[in-house]
């Protein structure tokens, strides 16, 4: 009797071992959640002091007085998100109609070894630490600019948007070239069947069957844009200023963080003023995050 | 009767051309421009990397003298991160491909994976302060600029990996369970010694990652100048990505050859770790057995 339940009783070692390596792996599955969770936080624990106290909505969103370090400071964020906005605007300008106009290329056109060069000349361009692209807008962009345009500075609004677009521009090729790639091929077939052009079947069948996966490309082209840190500090001067043309120099959100953290005081009103925009930039990354995925989702559920 | 194309079919054709010849421009607009960027500095600067360049500390805040101590650092700094990162972004691929069941929950975490992708490298940075540096009491130290950077690149070890054991075919599975072993013999019999080249690969990309950001580390634990090197993870570092930050910025008088130079570095460095990844992938893509 007993020996019989011993044979089905499969509790030995190696099942303990998988019940103890499950619950591991589950938690390693769960630290995306703990850290997303984490960061929300930790970034509100430390810029609660400031939502609470010396906030004021009309300040932040109405005034450009940013001067956290005066007598009586005030928190002025509107030119961090006017600098913020105008460079992305400008960056996404020049890069998506180039960005989607390259994925249809090396997507649709491009074949053989045309095509697994270039995307690999893509990846390579997208590794570039953001650091060395703010070293060439300061270096390089700034006195050719400087000279092409005969303006007294090179830094500002042209500059990092210039940067910021080529940055930009190979993350959101291989985002809408995996969009492309998503549409069946049989949509592709039973058009070319009809005798449509290459172009034909481009325009009429795989743009409009992708088109919510090149909006996702898009969108997170946005989202890094916004999130784009030390070359945005480098190439836009960081001068407080509405840009009234693309030559004058501004600050970013991104940037204004990097910049005054640092002499900063823990806990003081500055500091937690500064996570309170970081507070801001979580948010609004997350909005675009979740939207790209909503986009993304819906081409999956149709094809 | 031979055939012979219309007017609307050249027409068509055209067109076609005309548009094949537009996209194929603009794609290598995207290219050339940083090509040349990038041979230029090759090019002009590549003769201000000598071996004691590489080898020297820096002098007088960086205006002479090498770069050994940042380049030092920045190994310390992925060290840390790997360390961190490795094993639980592949466990929780492993979670993933292997486990999860299909559900919301599993989405969430897809979707967590997938936000954390997209946090702005300065919100690592403060979450790396507001956790790390004040609230775990680490300060300013590698320990603590190499645990943001795990945060950080924790995503890129997952979706790597998971791809990794994706690719080892459900037939494998399926022949391991069927004598009687257990999920996690079969995982780590089976799939893991199956994919544990493609996982590399995407360890590779997380070093070049790693070695190149600014942001998370220069509230975390990279310090402009150091006398000394870090003897221990609790100690702040130099690191080359800020200290090349530093000397283009802060610092007033650095001469070209130093400021190229070490831009040059930090390029060859990320750029040289990301092709031997490409390289790695392409070189088992015509390895595989199945």
């Amino acid at each position: 009797m007993s020996q019989a339940t011993h044979d089905l009783d499969h509790r030995s070692r190696a099942w303990y071992v998988d019940k103890v390596v499950q619950v591991l792996v589950f938690a390693g599955g769960i630290s995306a959640i703990v850290f997303i969770l984490g960061i929300f936080f930790f970034i509100f624990r430390e810029g609660l002091g400031f939502l609470l106290g010396p906030f004021e909505f009309r300040e932040v969103f109405g005034s450009i007085a940013w001067r956290p370090t005066s007598r009586e400071p005030t928190y002025g964020a509107l030119a961090l998100i006017a600098g913020t906005v105008s460079v992305t605007g400008l960056a996404m300008l020049v890069s998506v109609p180039f960005s989607l106009g390259a994925a249809i290329f090396i997507g649709e056109f491009a074949t053989g070894k045309t095509r697994e060069t270039l995307k690999i000349l893509i990846e390579l361009l997208a590794a570039v630490p953001s650091v060395v692209w703010g070293f060439i807008g300061l270096s390089i962009m700034n006195p050719l600019i400087i000279r092409t345009f005969d303006v007294p500075v090179g830094l500002g609004v042209l500059n990092s948007g210039f940067i910021l677009g080529l940055m930009a521009a190979p993350i959101m090729t291989t985002i809408a070239e995996d969009a492309l790639k998503a549409v069946p091929n049989g949509y592709r077939e039973a058009a070319e069947a009809m005798g449509a052009t290459k172009w034909q079947v481009i325009w009429k069948v795989v743009l409009p069957a992708g088109k919510n996966g090149l909006m996702a490309a898009v969108l997170l082209g946005v989202g890094r844009g916004f999130g784009e840190t030390m070359a945005v500090l480098m190439a836009t001067g960081h001068a407080i200023n509405i840009p009234t043309s693309v030559f004058d120099s501004v600050v970013a959100i991104t940037a204004t963080i990097a910049a005054e953290l640092g002499e900063s005081a823990v806990g003081s009103d500055h500091y937690q003023a500064l996570f309170t925009l970081g507070i801001l930039l979580f948010l609004m990354t997350f909005v675009i995050n979740l939207a790209a995925d909503l986009a993304v989702r819906g081409v999956r559920r149709k094809s | 009767m031979r055939f012979q194309a219309t007017a609307l079919n050249q027409r068509n054709r055209r067109i076609q051309q005309a548009v094949r010849t537009l996209f194929g421009l603009m794609t290598l607009l995207l290219i050339v421009p940083v090509v040349i960027i990038l041979a230029v500095l090759v090019y002009n600067w590549a003769p201000a990397i000598s071996l004691e360049f590489l080898t020297a500390a820096p002098v007088d805040q960086g205006r002479a003298g090498g770069i050994f101590p940042a380049i030092l650092g920045t190994v310390w700094l992925v060290a840390v991160a790997l360390l961190a990162s490795v094993p639980l972004g592949v466990a929780a691929a492993v979670y993933l491909s292997e486990y999860a069941p299909e559900n919301w929950f599993t989405r969430l975490i897809n979707l967590a994976i997938i936000n954390l992708a997209g946090v702005p490298s300065i919100v690592h940075a403060l979450f790396g302060v507001g956790a790390f540096v004040v609230f775990a009491g680490m300060g300013k130290s590698i320990l603590a600029a190499g645990l943001t950077l795990a945060i950080m690149t924790l995503p890129v070890v997952i979706v790597a990996t998971k791809e990794a054991l994706q690719a080892v075919p459900q037939a494998f599975r399926v022949a391991c369970w069927n004598m009687g072993a257990t999920r996690w013999q079969t995982v780590s019999k089976v799939v893991l010694p199956n994919s544990i080249s493609g996982i590399l690969t995407g360890v590779i990309l997380v070093v070049s990652r790693a070695a190149g950001e600014t942001a998370p580390i220069m509230f975390t634990g990279a310090v402009a100048f150091l006398p000394f090197l870090p003897q221990s993870v609790m100690d702040p570092t130099m690191a080359m990505a800020y200290h090349l930050f530093y000397i283009s910025t802060a610092a007033t008088g650095v001469p070209d050859e130093i400021r190229y130079g070490t831009a040059l570095v930090l390029i060859t460095m990320v750029l040289l770790m990301n092709a031997a990844s490409i390289a790695f992938r392409a070189h088992l893509r015509g390895k595989k057995k199945w």
